[in-house]
């Protein structure tokens, strides 16, 4: 009877996810979608726990000891972490699941050793195969992180491409050994375990940094992928289910996330960004720069009829979300119509701004996506572009020799007058020259982004 | 090769799923917009958490201190991997919600 509940419970929790999933795709249900996929993981993790016929649990007070520890660390760490570490944050939790994932397979094949009947050939190779991949995800995990949190450099290991397949080789070669028979000494799942941390370091090593949002989500269908190993090694059809989900939606969004940037995922996943700029003759942009201060700036847009607002991620590192939220209601309270243009890449993930501005209060309305703002430049008065660069660059468009060339941009050249607020004249990610910057009717706001728009804000209350 | 069919053929129903799973999976996320990528992300992130069952049954299994030992670990690490990502994926999402 109890199984037959159990049964139940992961039929429920499988719908879960994928209901969950769904309403996640809608701003409106979002919130709703990941809230019943936690509820449906949180009964099928209690049923497995009570309801268990099949297998006898012992240990429960290991079991609930470890649930207790990590629910708490997991609710501080997720509850303690700014807005602007997110990506990083998730790109830790995928590493944490990736790591269980291949900690399972090594205590699985310990067991094997002792109960040499419950072992196949076929069982073998799917644990050593969640192994490799739960080990990959969650080495890459953990750089990608350091990368986020600019703890590690972009690093090329020479003749990259062949030391990362010799790597890959003696993986494939190594489980085959040991599934067939050929390798009897056991010892040998640590010489893969090793060789996969190495594979998951070379992996994300010399990727850079702009794209680890991608990064990240190919290791979490990675990890997805592993999840259904598991599913597979314990004929589970929950972990199965939710497995496979992730791994495939994940890997789509990952294929969707590439497309926003204008990039191939095999150009992402040799880290040729950057590289081809450093070989090529480095176009150098020359002309006058003009700068404004802030009471200029100030006036300007006070006497516009529209101002468009470009954020970027210096605008997240300075924390100038709320300023910038004021600015715009104090512009409105003028009667000036204000807008901020979103790019699909702005800040260091998809929808990075979004969370970001929403978390000031700006109206979800006011955010407008780059397809939508484009045509509205031409009739803008001010752009205020805040801590952006490579997403406002118009080599995107004209200069076939700049490594974002065929980057969809903002075109924000289009409008008027153009404000550039950034902290110096130092290039953006991508690590090239903005002749934005030289136009004539641009200028530029040196300074911190949150200090500058606190001085906007002041200057607009002070020409009342 | 006959490991291989005979692997297919006892695992049928597990390939259908396997197969249906990967389309829904696609279907799901073609038509999300871009803002909610991050969101979405987060979301599957803590939905592989799922492994925890798997690290549930291992601890539950465990006979020597090393088995203990790295089940613990590993339900430890699963239980972060599904409740941090719930936990950060709805702090995102709440940021979402409709002014007035």
């Amino acid at each position: 009877m109890k199984t037959f509940i159990l049964d139940f419970i992961y039929i429920l929790s499988a719908f879960s996810f994928v209901f969950g999933i769904k309403q996640l795709g809608k701003p409106s249900t979002a919130r709703r979608g990941n809230l019943i996929a936690a509820i449906g993981m949180t009964a099928s993790i209690l049923g497995t726990i009570f309801l268990n016929d099949t297998v006898m649990l012992k240990n429960y007070p290991w079991i609930f000891g470890a649930l207790i520890i990590g629910t708490i660390v997991g609710t501080l760490m997720a509850k303690r972490v700014q807005m602007t570490q997110m990506p990083q944050m998730v790109s830790f939790f995928n590493g944490m699941g990736g790591a269980c994932a291949a900690l399972i397979s090594i205590v699985e094949y310990d067991h094997y050793l002792h109960h040499a009947d419950s072992a196949s050939a076929t069982r073998v190779v799917i644990l050593l195969l969640g192994l490799v991949i739960g080990t990959v995800s969650f080495s890459g995990s953990m750089i990608a992180f350091g990368k986020l949190e600019e703890k590690i450099k972009d690093i090329h290991v020479p003749a990259q491409q062949v030391v990362n397949m010799v790597v890959l080789l003696s993986i494939v070669a190594l489980i085959v050994g040991m599934a067939s028979g050929f390798l009897t000494n056991p010892d040998f799942i640590y010489l893969i375990l090793g060789l996969s941390v190495v594979y998951g370091l070379l992996f994300v090593f010399p990727i850079g940094g702009a794209d680890m949002p991608v990064v990240i989500s190919l290791l979490n269908s990675f990890t997805g992928v592993a999840t259904a190993f598991g599913g597979f090694l314990y004929d589970n059809k929950v972990m199965l289910f939710g497995g496979i989900l992730v791994g495939s939606a994940g890997t789509l969004l990952t294929v969707v996330m590439c497309r926003a940037m204008n990039r191939s995922l095999t150009n992402v996943l040799l880290g040729n960004f950057g590289g081809v700029a450093a070989a090529g003759p480095a176009k150098t942009v020359t002309g006058l720069i003009k700068e404004v201060n802030a009471s200029d700036a100030a006036i300007l847009m006070k006497y516009s009829k529209k101002v468009i607002v470009v954020p970027g991620y210096g605008l997240a590192v300075a924390q100038a979300q709320h300023v910038c939220h004021e600015l715009e209601s104090y512009l409105e309270g003028e009667g000036v119509d204000v807008k901020y243009a979103i790019h699909p890449v702005a800040g260091r993930m998809p929808g990075h701004m979004n969370i970001l501005l929403a978390e000031s209060n700006v109206s979800y309305d006011k955010l407008v996506e780059m397809e939508a703002v484009n045509p509205e430049f031409k009739i803008t008065d001010v752009v205020l572009v805040v801590g952006a660069n490579d997403v406002v660059n118009p080599a995107a468009k004209n200069d076939p020799t700049s490594p974002i060339y065929g980057m969809p941009i903002l075109d924000v050249e289009d409008a008027a007058n153009v404000i550039v607020m950034k902290r110096s004249m130092r290039s953006g990610y991508a690590g090239i020259e903005n002749e934005l910057f030289y136009s004539p009717k641009t200028r530029m706001l040196f300074g911190d982004a949150k200090k500058m728009m606190t001085e906007l804000v002041n200057e607009l209350k002070a020409a009342e | 090769m006959q490991a291989i069919f005979q692997f297919v053929s006892e695992n049928q129903l597990m390939i259908y799923l396997v197969v249906l799973m990967i389309f829904v999976g696609i279907e799901l996320i073609e038509k999300v917009p871009s803002v909610l990528h991050t969101p979405l992300m987060s979301g599957a992130n803590a939905i592989h958490g799922v492994i925890i069952i798997g690290a549930i049954i291992v601890m539950g299994q465990a006979e020597n201190l090393f088995a203990t030992i790295l089940g613990f670990i590993a339900v430890c690490l699963g239980t972060l991997n599904v409740v941090g990502g719930f936990v950060v994926t709805d702090r995102m999402l709440e940021m979402f919600k409709k002014k007035k």
